[in-house]
This record gives C-alpha cells, structure tokens and sequence, in this order.
C-alpha cells in the first residue's frame, strides 16, 4: 500500500468518530481496542499495588503499612491483575481484534454480544474499583472461606459482585469465539489450517464457557454465606470450607490456562514468522492446546494439598498434574524445532517469544516440583508458589503479550513501533523481570511465607533485590507505553504485511477496512505457508 | 460485499457479519446450545453442594425434605412438563409458518410457567411461615439445637436453587412475551422461526433442572415414618 | 435446519411418558427400597431428561456438533461431581488424622 493513500483511505479507525461511535460499536476491531484500553488501566491498577507491595518488603518489620492494609494490597493486586487485566487480556484485545481476521470472517458470529461483554468488564472493574477505593478487600483473591464469609469486614460483597460481572463477560467471549472459529471460517480455511493462534485462542474459549459458570455460582454461595449465614461454608452450621476451595479452584486452576494457552498461540505465531519457518508439528501443537484445555480441568486440587483434601484425592490430583505438563512441554519443544535450521530475525516480537520459551519453561518446571505432593508440603504457601506462577503470568503471558502488540501493532494502527526503543525496553523487561522474581524462588525454599510482610532479618537481601527488580521491571514496562503512544504519530508508516508473515491478516491494509478484507479470501494454502507470500519488504531494524 | 443494510431484507435479520441464513441460523444455534451447557456448569455447582451435604447428613435431609408437600411438588412438576409440550408445538407451529398456532402455543406455555410460578411461591410462603427460610428466624420443628445448622443445609439448598431455578423461570417469561409479541406481528415464518427454536430450548433446560430438582429436593427417603 | 417436523403425535406421546415416570418417581419414592432410591429417582430422572433433549429439543435431529456439545457439558459436570466427591468420600481412609 502506497504511504500517500493511507491518509485518504477509509478504514475501521477513520470511518466514523465520536464517543458513540466508539461505545457504539459492534466492530469486533474497536471493540477489541476498546478492552485494549481497559485492560492496560487495569494493570496499572494492580502495579500500584505490586508497588507498595514491594516498598513495604524492602524492609523486614511493619513499617510501611498495618498487617490489614497489608491483607489489601496482596489482594487488591491479585483481583485486579487476574480478574481484570490476565484473564481477559490476549483474548479479549488481540483475539478479538484478530480471530475473525485469521480465519477470514467479517466480524464474529455475535457483535453485539461481543459489545456487552466489554460493558461487562466494565461495570465489573467499577465494582472492584468501587470496593478498592472505599476501604479495600482483605481475604486475598482466593477469598477461602470462612474468613471471607464470617470474619472479614471488608468490602468482600462489592469485589465479588464484581468478579461476578467479569466472569460473565468472559463466558461470553467464549462463547463468541467458539460459535465463530466453527460457523464462521472463510472457504479452504479448513480447521486444520487455521492459524495456530485460532487454535490456542479456541481452546481457551472452552475453558471460559465450562469453567467460569462454577466460579459464578460460588460467589452467589459466597454471597449468601456472607449476608444470610446459611451455612454453607461455616463449620458451625455443618458446612464444609473445603466445598468452597473445591468449587473455587475448579474455576481457577483451568483459569490460569485461560492466562496462558493465547499466549503460546502468540509465541507460535511470532516464532514462526520471526525464523520464516512453518510451525513444526502444526497438528501436535494444535492437539496440545486442547489437552491443556481439557487436562487443566483435572488437577485443580493441587490446590488442596495442605488443605485437609484426603489423601487419596491428593496422590490423584499430583498425578494428573503431571499429565497436564506434556502438552505445555510439547509446545516448547515444538517451538524450539521451529527455530532450527529458521532464517531467524531479532525483531522485537521474537524478542519476547525467547524470553517466554525460557521463562515459561521454569514456570512450567517449578510447576512440576510443586505437583509433588513431599516438596509441595514444604513450599506450598511460600514465595516459591508466587516466584513459580509470576513466571507464567509475567515471565510468560505478559511477555507474550508484549510480543503479540508488537507484532500486530503496525497491522491495528497501520504505524511501526520505533524498534531500537522497543528492543532495549525488551531487555529491561527481561532482566528487570529475573531480578524481582528469581530472589523470590530462593526466598520460598527457604521459607519466606507469601501474604506476610514482617519477616525475619536474613531474607531482607532478597528481598531487597526483588524490589530493585520491580523498579526495572516497571520501567521496562513504562516505555512500550510511552513509545507506542508516540508511534500513533509519529511512527513510521506500516504496509500491509512489514513481516513478511503468512496469515489471513496480512492480506489486507494496516489498518485494515471495516469489514476486514475488501473481497472475502478463499484460502488455498496451508498455515504459514511463506513460499506464498507475495513479495513484501520485511521490516526489521 | 456485506450486504451493508441496504437491503429491506434487513427485516428477517441476517445480519451483515454472516454470508446465508443458514449459516446464520447455524450459528445462532450453536450458540444457545453452548449457553446451556454453561448453565448446566452453573447448576452443577449447586448439585455438587447438594451431593456434599446429603451424603453428610442423610438423616436431616430426610427429615427436612419431609416438610415439603410432595403432591404440590409433582403437580408443579406436570404443569412445568405441560408447558414443555406447549412449548415444542409453538415450535413446531413456527416450523409449519402456522402464526395462530404459534401464539396459541405460546400463550398456554408462559400460563403454564405463571401456574408453576404462582405455586412455587405459595410453596415459599408456606416455608416463610413454618421458618424454614435459611437465616436469623429458622427454627425446625423436632429437631435438636445441634441439628438446625444441618436442616438449615438444606433449606439454603432448597432456596438457592428453586430459587435460581425460578428466576430462570421469570427470565424465560420475559422471553416468552417478547416472542408472543413479535408472533402476533407475523415476525415468524417457516424460513425464519429462530428464536422460537432458540427460546424453546431455553425453556426445555429450564425444565429440565426441575426435572432433577424435584426427586432430589422433595423425594428424599419418604418411605420413612417421619417422628 | 430443523427439516424433520416430528408429529403431534410424536410430541404427545412422549409427554405421555414423562407423565407417567412423574407418577412412577413419586410412588417409588414411598417405596423403602434402601440405597436404591437414590438409584432409582436418578434414574427416572435421567429417562425423562433423555425424552426432553431429544425429542423436545430435537437433539435426535441435531448435528453431531451438538450432540458433542451436549456430551460435553455432562461429561464436564460429571468431573465437577466425581472428583470432588471423590475427595468427600476417601477422607479418613488413610488413617491420618484430619484428612
């Protein structure tokens, strides 16, 4: 596409303005922007909580905050991080703005649906919000019970009713996307040849529609409890608060594969584009996304260990919690066959795919440690569990999430990112990223409990570098804000395919027109098949 | 290109983002088909209390689920099946482009929903009057004080899903008058019938959770002579 | 896509059926038949939820997607319900105390 033509040509951004055009709008691009926005003020949210988290840390008595204000902030931080920012992240933003895209569809099967689900995670974070501000919620994200329906007197109703509401926008994403990746594929898309993002983003969706009703139905329990005493969880009356961790983590385990499967879809996409190679082993790749979705449903009650779970359920959940390991491993292996013997390019997007393949892998590892039922005893509610999960969500989603921006950024705003400025703010992430966490994985092993904040003298050094990490880390995390904003005008006019890549996406102008492609595509090749992209300069710094 | 609204044919709805009506229908379809499963997951998690708990304290549950008056139970139950039937003949109606019949079938079945409304919340008031709604006032008859938390169990049970359950009700009522409005407008042809089809699905499922209610809430052990 | 109109006939018949397992579910449950009346009111109750989904809700006449759909759902259930109450139900048969 011709630089001169870009200003005059009508596409999705330029084709109306206004405030109602935009809160209006039941196209599937803006409205992905429209979460786009959402979630990044979400984030800053929960980083204002991971700040003073660490500021109090830095030293080992109480001197920052009260042990109650302290209960908040490690709670707020997780409500907001998981609820509103991870969850509905890469699906809500990139794959809505991208799944129709990929498979050549005009919008989804449900604009309107896909609309109120947005307006769902937006009056759900007002709930949230409201409660954070009018005095903040102490139960911690997990809200066990029966601290959370007795004994707390915090705002625990409004955070719930706003996890409520949340959950229902992700249902419907869900069941959005799942109606249009069957229904709704271009002629020759076969499944088989849909990208792999379509996959992980697909089998996600089937985690959100199956699993996010149970959390639904025990915060109305937790409701209930909480305002009438029923009993349903209060000892007292008969109750179990086991039921309550049972029903909570059937949602929330399968959710953290929700946080994680459109992120490896990200990293197949960018490290097959970024080495010109096919992904290999497409269909085992495809596979393993739905036996993570499927697997995560099974193991929920690692959760459970020390929690009084018979010792029966736990040897069968630690052993299928093993299970659920092979696929992620798969893909890691697979992505790393991709790279071999692949024409590969450090661009930014690559980048961030290196950084999760090897930060995703500890996760995943220190995962498995923590599936073992002898050292999970001994580390379960330490900061080991918090090192081993911030590396997926942070050392692995959030970066897949950055390499998703990048990647597409110039396809949504038809504009590049400054690459040099991208790829130090690349390297401040990742190292600022290790230097917070890694600390923490030592700290956890020997014995550091998580949710406390006055803690013996000998951990301070580690805990010290951990909030020296942080500090980089929120740097690194400053700039792509500041840079991509600046890109909006002055960055350097994007064609419709920079990188070269192979999909649907890239057959169509940046940005691209509101219906997406100008003639619907009959799609006649496989997935990333490079020997048919016609020509197109491949921008890398 | 996308038949940009342009097109009167608007009227019967198929929407811009879809290339036939049939894949629209489809998609529709395949939707509310999803939609029930994630309503079978949200019953199941109060199933899955009910389980906990029965298993828990069968004795109290018995006793309790003695209280409830087992005929209005079972009548409720054939009203609700009967609207069920109302139900698939209005699709049916809508099948064969039939728009009295359609409107005919509609209207007998959001009755019959009111019907089963009406006595459920003569069956709550009763509850309310006997003290057995879940809270500060719940006192149960012949039962010791360490039990009333366990009989307590199952009325919150109880409550929480009829109650669920009747909302669902109200919901599906309210669907119900919007199709019987759009009917009588002669919205509905045998080429275009979809929400019928669509809400009378919902309307099945919603029944289908009374279905499994009644024998688990009202039917427990009443072989037993009560004290 | 519901090409297949069943009859009145059908759909009468079928209501005539969950009629009577209404009636049998009822009477049976006066009858003492111990662990198995839990067995039985399941029973009926899963025959009569049969008759509604496919016959009401056409699933005899459905795609294979939906049917998977609908396999899908109840086999999730099935997970919820099973292995939470696998956990309920194994407590205390190791004898370590509180588990």
């Amino acid at each position: 596409m011709i630089t001169a033509a870009v200003q005059e040509r009508e596409h999705y951004l330029n084709q109306s303005y206004g405030l109602k055009s935009w809160l209006l709008t039941k196209d599937h691009k803006r409205i992905g922007l429209l979460y786009l926005f959402t979630i990044t003020l979400f984030f800053f949210v929960g980083g204002a909580f991971a700040t003073m988290i660490r500021v109090e840390l830095l030293t080992p008595g109480g001197n920052f905050v009260s042990s109650d204000t302290y209960n908040k902030l490690f709670t707020m931080h997780g409500v907001a991080m998981i609820f509103f920012f991870l969850i509905p992240s890469i699906p809500a933003s990139l794959g809505n703005f991208f799944l129709p895209m990929m498979i050549g569809a005009r919008d989804l099967a449900f604009p309107r649906i896909n609309l109120l689900s947005w307006y769902l995670l937006v009056v759900g974070g007002l709930f949230a919000l409201f409660a954070m501000l009018a005095g903040g919620v102490d139960t911690g994200w997990t809200f066990y019970t029966p601290y959370s329906t007795t004994y707390s007197n915090s705002w625990v109703i409004a955070t719930a009713i706003g996890i409520f509401i949340a959950g229902f926008s992700s249902i419907l994403t869900g069941l959005n996307f799942i109606v249009t990746v069957h229904r709704m594929r271009a002629p020759g898309m076969t499944w088989m040849r849909m990208p792999l993002f379509v996959w992980s983003t697909y089998a996600t969706s089937l985690i959100q529609v199956l699993g996010t009703p149970v959390l639904a139905v025990t915060i109305i329990l937790l409701f209930c409890e909480r305002f009438f005493h029923i009993g349903i969880f209060d000892p007292k009356l008969g109750g179990d608060p086991v039921l309550f961790q049972h029903m909570f983590w059937f949602y929330s385990h399968p959710a953290v594969y929700i946080m994680v499967l459109p992120a490896m879809g990200i990293i197949s996409e960018v490290v097959s584009v970024f080495s010109r190679k096919p992904v290999f082993g497409y269909r085992v790749v495809a596979y393993a996304s739905m036996a993570i979705a499927v697997l995560g449903f099974l193991v929920w009650g690692h959760h459970l260990f020390v929690a009084t779970q018979s010792v029966y359920a736990g040897l069968v959940f630690s052993f299928l919690s093993y299970f659920v390991a092979i696929p992620s491993a798969i893909k890691v292996f697979n992505w790393t066959a991709t790279l071999y013997k692949g024409s590969i390019s450090f661009a930014t997007p690559m980048l961030y795919a290196f950084g999760f393949i090897g930060l995703f892998t500890i996760g995943g590892l220190t995962g498995l440690f923590l599936a073992a039922l002898g050292f999970d005893v001994h580390v379960t509610d330490t900061y080991f569990v918090v090192a081993h999960f911030h590396y997926i969500m942070v050392g692995g989603t959030i970066m897949a999430y950055l390499a998703g921006l990048h990647y597409w950024w110039p396809k949504m705003t038809g504009r590049m990112y400054p690459e040099a400025w991208a790829r130090l703010s690349a390297l401040v992430i990742f190292l600022g990223f290790n230097l917070t966490f890694f600390p923490q994985f030592i700290l956890g092993y020997l014995g550091m409990p998580r949710r406390y904040h006055v803690y013996p003298d000998e951990f301070q050094v580690l805990h010290v570098l951990s909030t020296a990490g942080a500090s980089v880390l929120a740097a690194g995390y400053l700039m792509p804000m500041i840079y991509f904003v600046w890109s909006l005008r002055y960055g350097q006019v994007a064609g419709s395919n920079p990188w070269g890549a192979a999909g649907l996406e890239w057959q169509t102008a940046s940005p691209p027109p509101v219906h997406n492609f100008d003639e619907m595509p009959v799609v006649t090749h496989e997935a990333y098949d490079y020997a048919s992209v016609i020509g197109e300069e491949i921008q890398v710094g | 290109m996308a038949s940009e609204a342009h097109a009167p044919a608007e009227s019967l709805a198929l929407r811009e983002q879809f290339e036939t009506e049939a894949q629209q229908k489809d998609a529709s379809t395949l939707g509310m088909w999803i939609f029930l499963i994630t309503e079978v997951m949200f019953f199941g998690g109060l199933f899955l209390a009910y389980m906990v708990y029965r298993r828990l304290y069968p004795d109290i549950f018995a006793i309790a689920s003695s209280s409830l008056n087992v005929y209005i139970g079972a009548a409720n139950t054939v009203v609700l099946l009967c609207s069920s039937l109302t139900m698939v003949l209005a699709v049916r109606a809508a099948q064969l482009g039939r728009t009295r019949a359609i409107v005919l079938f509609l209207v007998l079945t959001l009755l019959l929903g009111g019907v089963f409304l009406g006595v459920k919340a003569y069956e709550w008031n009763e509850k309310f009057v006997e003290h057995h709604i879940p809270g500060p006032s719940f006192h149960f008859e012949g039962l010791g004080p360490d039990q009333q938390g366990h009989a307590q169990l199952f009325f919150s049970l109880y409550f929480a899903m009829t109650g669920l359950h009747a909302l669902h009700m109200v919901i599906g009522a309210g669907l119900l008058a919007m199709l019987i409005w759009q009917a009588r407008r002669g919205r509905f042809t045998a080429e275009y019938m979809t929400p019928v089809d669509l809400i009378g699905l919902y309307w099945h499922f919603v029944d289908i959770i009374w279905i499994f209610l009644f024998p688990l809430l009202y039917l427990i052990d009443r072989h037993l002579k009560q004290p | 896509m519901t090409e297949h109109v069943d009859s009145v006939k059908t759909y009468v018949l079928v209501f005539a059926a969950l009629i009577f397992l209404t009636v049998a579910t009822t009477a049976v449950a006066f009858v003492d038949l111990g662990p198995f009346s839990v067995v039985m009111a399941l029973a009926i109750a899963v025959c009569k939820m049969l008759l509604v989904a496919l016959f009401f809700m056409h699933v005899r006449h459905s795609t294979r997607l939906t049917r998977l759909v609908v396999l899908g759902g109840l086999l999730w259930l099935a997970i919820l319900l099973l292995l939470t109450m696998g956990d309920m139900m194994s407590r205390g048969w190791v004898g370590v105390p509180g588990r």
